[in-house]
């Protein structure tokens, strides 16, 4: 996907003047974050838990080299194979090069933000493979031609009525009269016409929430069923999954699973968690003939050990961008990549370069609220402070507001002139607001005064009052 | 923590006076001197004090920021407390100056000493000072919004509803999503201001809703922002620092009103 995060700013008032989308993201409140809030009021240990949870990813991190090798061991034993990808380009070559030896025509996938990263479906269709998003939200914006605008809930920015229009429009051999408008409606339809995508296929792409290093085995939770229906019927199973997955142990993967649906949304656990060790065995039902794992660093060893180390505990519940007020104003494609809200404004300019997302670190009121939601304690506005100062230091900020920045603090620095200015600025806002106590248009603050009023000051500084008052007694 | 040397000693307090409250709204700082009088302390007000940093630390300016840093705990070293009106001044002295200043161990020692004796100031006259209530009057009823940095950085949640409810004649209504950041975000309101705009709009809404015609909170950026997009609005809705009503110095216009 072609980064449009310099975009920024034009996005997000495309965003803010897109009623539908609007609508969409007003229900994150009731759904997600009441889910939530209700999830972690029911367990008394869930903070104790994400105490855990953080030791438990912070060990991995510090011997991530070990438990990879690990992993990889345990793979081969259960009869799979492991590719190191370094390069996005690398993990699209390898699961090309595994398609092509399998001579996959269509392939289908469940729900990898992996797979997003490194644009898998693109480059397989210009291989002449067809591949089919099986999860309901995927498939949805895949009809659409639209990226993901959610970690979790791809399709979030869309309202029923886009849905029922879609589904009218691209699924023409069905009769035009029948009713959808409930989402029960609307999942048995995609249902019945993805049944033939999964029968048909030869390779099976799915992502991973967590990799076992002791067990070789891979973790997805879903809520839907579909990633089994992807792993399971074709004859090749392909695991694409960033490294930073990786947890030493079943215990451990079972401890971050109990925030994970919790933080994400509200349920105690998802409906589905399955995992997956190695291909099909002599006189098991069913499964792959194959089994394949792409592991993806693409920047990730570079983040460890850095200013960036804490996000790569990060386990994309969702729970950042769900508490995000940026987030809910303007949904998540006005961050023109992958990831989007809070954990995307750390991880995207970690991925793609600070250049092409300098803007994601710095749309933040640094409210707090991601990281008091993160289950995994990253400390996301100090990290993106961090990605502010980088940009500082590289010259990337604004010559308007460097200037600006190395006036104020060159007189913040001296009390007597700052004291005289404030006194001066004190008096003559006072002075410009008089007549209502506010000032409606003010020359250099348009940015405020075109969407409220500035209150005026009361006239002296509180400095100037003060030293007055203590003359007089 | 500094403590007075004995009980009957006045603890020395140094108000961090905050830049906006001396330029915009200095009725605050004498609510704020009234207040941590009557809780028993000597207050002085530092002449060598300007702004905490935060502009230059939250956008990404380090330099300016640490000078700054420097230059405010040399004004302040001397007082027992350091105490502001603002949860979010309050909050950068406290958490960020030791992150700002501490891989140079000729500063770190200095910044985390300073660190302990600084407090907001609702917190620190409740869990600090002990004050249960205060003598006030005012006739109506507010709704309070939890400015982000002074709840999620320094815990004031439950202080100022606390001696909010000893003022007499005043009834706290909540508003839905108190607790949810009002789009203010210091420069963030400047560099991206369709954004802020539709975050304080939601934020007016929540205030109107609460049919109180008062608004009160600890922090005057986010008071300037909540004032200034309801009177945009037209909404009738006056707005005050909580100190203001604690102190019982209600009198005054309110933030973006007439003078008199």
């Amino acid at each position: 996907m072609k980064p449009a995060s310099r975009a920024f700013k034009t996005n997000a008032t495309r965003a803010l003047e897109n009623e539908p989308l609007q609508r969409a993201l007003r229900g994150i409140k009731y759904g997600f974050v009441a889910n939530r809030a209700k999830a972690r009021a029911s367990l008394p240990e869930f903070d104790r838990l994400r105490d855990e949870a953080r030791a438990i990813k912070e060990h991995t991190l510090a011997h991530l080299d070990l438990y990879l090798e690990e992993y990889e061991s345990k793979v081969i034993e259960a009869g799979g194979q492991v590719h190191w990808a370094a390069s996005a380009d690398d993990a699209r070559e390898a699961i090309l090069k595994i398609c092509r030896d399998a001579g996959a025509r269509s392939v289908t996938k469940g729900k990898s933000m992996v797979g997003e990263e490194i644009a898998i479906n693109e480059h397989l269709e210009a291989a002449g493979i067809k591949a089919i998003e099986t999860d309901l939200g995927e498939y949805l914006i895949q009809i659409r031609g639209e990226p993901p605008s959610h970690i979790i809930a791809p399709a979030i920015h869309l309202t029923m009525d886009q849905v029922e229009a879609d589904f009218r429009n691209i699924h023409k051999n069905l009769p035009p009269e029948r009713i959808l408008d409930e989402p029960g409606q609307l999942v048995a339809e995609a249902r019945a016409v993805l049944r033939d995508g999964f029968l048909a296929a030869d390779v099976g792409i799915t992502g991973a929430n967590l990799l076992i290093a002791e067990t070789g085995s891979s973790v997805i939770v879903t809520n839907e069923g579909n990633g089994d229906l992807t792993q399971c019927l074709p004859r090749v199973h392909i695991v694409i999954a960033s490294i930073e997955k990786a947890v030493p142990t079943l215990e451990d993967a079972n401890t971050i699973l109990r925030i994970l649906a919790r933080s994400a949304t509200g349920q105690e656990c998802s409906t589905y968690t399955t995992y997956s060790t190695g291909p099909k065995r002599p006189g098991d039902p069913d499964g792959p003939e194959e089994f394949h794992v792409v592991l993806l660093d693409n920047g990730r060893t570079e983040m460890l050990g850095g200013a960036f180390h804490d996000m790569l505990r990060c386990i994309r519940c969702g729970a950042c961008m769900n508490h995000c007020p940026v987030y809910g104003a303007v949904g998540g494609h006005a961050y023109g990549w992958v990831y989007p809200g809070p954990m995307g404004a750390v991880l995207t300019p970690s991925l793609i370069g600070i250049d092409e997302a300098g803007h994601l670190p710095n749309a933040s009121t640094f409210c707090g609220r991601c990281e008091a939601v993160c289950p995994m304690r990253i400390p996301l506005p100090k990290l993106m402070r961090h990605w502010r100062m980088r940009e500082y230091e590289k010259g990337n900020t604004p010559a308007r507001y460097r200037w600006g920045l190395k006036l104020w603090a060159f007189a913040a620095r001296r009390p007597w002139l700052y004291h005289a200015l404030t006194g001066l600025g004190a008096s003559l806002l006072a002075r410009f607001g008089k007549r209502r106590g506010r000032i409606r248009s003010l020359p250099m603050a348009g940015g405020w005064t075109r969407h409220r009023d500035l209150p005026a000051p009361q006239g002296k500084t509180f400095q100037q009052l003060w030293r007055a008052q203590e003359k007089a007694s | 923590m500094a403590k007075s040397k004995t009980p009957e000693t006045k603890p020395n307090v140094g108000l961090f006076v905050t830049c906006l409250v001396d330029l915009v709204r200095p009725s605050i700082g004498f609510a704020s001197v009234k207040l941590l009088e009557q809780a028993g302390c000597r207050v002085s007000v530092p002449r060598a004090q300007t702004c905490c940093g935060q502009p230059a630390y939250n956008s990404g300016d380090r330099p300016d920021a640490r000078a700054l840093a420097l230059k405010t705990i040399s004004a302040f070293e001397a007082y027992d407390y350091v105490v502001a009106p603002s949860g979010s001044c309050a909050g950068m002295l406290k958490h960020h100056y030791p992150e700002l200043l501490g891989d140079d161990p000729g500063t770190a020692e200095r910044a985390r000493a300073f660190a302990d004796k600084v407090h907001e100031l609702i917190s620190f006259l409740v869990d600090v000072r002990g004050v249960t209530r205060v003598k006030a009057r005012y006739d109506g009823a507010v709704t309070y919004h939890d400015a982000c940095a002074g709840l999620r950085e320094l815990g004031v949640k439950a202080q100022p509803r606390q001696l909010l409810e000893s003022v007499e004649g005043l009834k706290l209504l909540e508003m839905e999503d108190a607790e949810v950041c009002c789009g203010f975000g210091g420069t963030f309101s400047v560099k991206y201001p369709a954004i802020s705009n539709a975050i304080v709009e939601k934020k007016t809404a929540n205030i109107a809703a609460s049919n109180a015609p008062c608004l009160l909170a600890g922090d005057l950026g986010c008071l300037m922002n909540m004032a200034g997009k309801l009177s945009r609005e037209g909404r009738d809705i006056e707005v005050r620092h909580v100190a203001e009503v604690l102190a019982g110095m209600s009198g005054d216009p309110a933030i973006g009103e007439k003078q008199s």
